[in-house]
């Protein structure tokens, strides 16, 4: 829901007419290649692409899955930025003032572009849970940002993924813009032993579905609804 | 139902601190490589498209990033299309983009920048449509635009401030609130 008065930004900030349905055009069915972008080779792995003669500090995890659109077709070549706090709940940001440590060796920015079947990986820390100015002090559950550039200008997607476990999701008023608790499921990494770095890092697995193409905009999403 | 269908992953706000992830070099970190940027090579006349995102109270939002995504001069979309992406100024609100003057990608309909607008307390980006001034007649044609009241298409005809330059401030609430679109 755009306007969801528990999460306080939202009351100037939410529009409040409704969305003027379109079809999709040649313009919005199309979007910019940036999945051919070069990438750095530590672009992905946010454990040592800020470090500065050490590793940073955390628990150690890989985030990786698939993005897919609504019609489960893999989506290769989209470009995905993540962005996140560090282990102790603080962003390397100007206007963070969290008194939690910064972590020299740890940026909280990182990116990829996922493989011919859509698969990505990134390989970072584990971020705290941080408290915001929101009804008092609010606590966020440990969250990774997302932005994705699928094919289609349509399907620009920017959310966050949660973990599976944390007791903090469920108390989130940002969490719970989201009415639907099915829909807030879709945004909780799941624990993947099998996937795991033995001796060295665990893995969470997230899988993405942007939306598909449609053809006819009002089959699928009918004005007001 | 949805059988045999995936659903979305839903949206959730880009949050205070998006230019971490989306431009790295503004808060002085290291940018990683090659950094989404507008195409400098691109043909066409030169224009200049500035503005300020405005909340419900009448304040910039100092927070948000924006971005671009339009036809080239010919008209051309897909990869000859533009994208371009940049950060309201953290003390004045103010956007700016240089790009060229696109082309109409739809025959007859007047050409327009799509523009999409990311920031706190926003839980789906906002996409909105930037229309041109000298145009006003074919964009109360567009068939998109035609069930809008006047007042509303207004909304997306951005202000000549000189030659090539235009101004398109967006109203995130009020009574001249920005038509935002879903697509
Ligand atoms: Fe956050």
């Amino acid at each position: 829901m755009p306007l969801s008065p528990g999460y306080k930004s939202t009351v100037l900030r939410a529009p409040l007419r409704p969305l003027h349905a379109v079809e999709q055009s040649a313009l919005e069915r199309s979007g910019p290649a940036l999945g051919n972008t070069a990438l750095g080779p530590l672009d992905h792995d946010l454990i040592r692409n800020a470090a500065q003669g050490g590793d940073a500090l955390g628990e150690r995890i890989y985030v990786f899955g698939q993005v897919l659109d609504e019609n489960a077709r893999p989506v290769p070549n989209a470009l995905i930025e993540i962005w996140q706090a560090n282990a102790a709940g603080r962003y390397a940001h100007v206007k963070d003032g969290y008194l939690a440590p910064l972590d020299p060796n740890f940026s909280g920015c990182g990116r990829c572009v996922s493989d011919g079947e859509g698969r990505y990986l990134f390989r970072t820390i584990k971020p705290g849970p941080y408290p915001w100015p929101n009804n008092g002090s609010d606590w966020r559950p440990a969250h990774i940002h997302l932005s994705i550039f699928g094919e289609a200008f349509a399907q620009r997607l920017v959310t966050q993924l949660y973990f599976e476990g944390d007791p903090l999701i469920p108390l989130c008023p940002i969490v719970n813009t989201i009415p639907d608790p099915a829909a807030i499921d879709r945004l909780v990494a799941r624990l993947d032993m099998r996937n795991q770095e033995p001796f060295d890092c665990l893995a969470y697995r997230f899988d993405i579905v942007l939306r598909g193409r449609r053809q006819t905009h009002f089959e699928t999403r009918p004005e007001g609804a | 139902m949805m059988i045999g269908k995936l659903q979305e992953t839903p949206s959730q706000t880009a949050g205070p601190y998006v230019h971490i992830g989306t431009a790295p070099q503004s808060i002085g970190r290291p940018p990683l490589t090659g950094q989404p940027g507008p195409r400098a090579e691109a043909e066409g006349e030169r224009i200049i498209i500035e503005g300020t995102v405005f909340d419900g109270a009448g304040a910039p939002l100092r927070d948000a990033m924006l971005e671009i995504w339009q036809a080239d001069s010919a008209g051309r979309v897909g990869a000859e299309g533009l994208f371009a992406r940049c950060l309201a100024d953290f003390d004045t609100g103010r956007y700016r983009f240089e790009t060229v003057r696109p082309g109409p990608h739809r025959e007859g309909q007047p050409a327009h920048v799509a523009l999409l607008i990311f920031a706190r307390g926003i839980n789906l980006h906002l996409h909105t449509r930037i229309h041109f001034p000298e145009e006003r007649e074919r964009v109360a044609a567009d068939p998109d635009l035609r069930r809008l009241e006047p007042e509303a298409r207004e909304t997306l005809i951005a202000t000549q401030e000189a030659a090539g330059h235009y101004r398109f401030d967006v109203h995130l609430q009020g009574a001249n609130e920005t038509v935002f679109f879903d697509i």
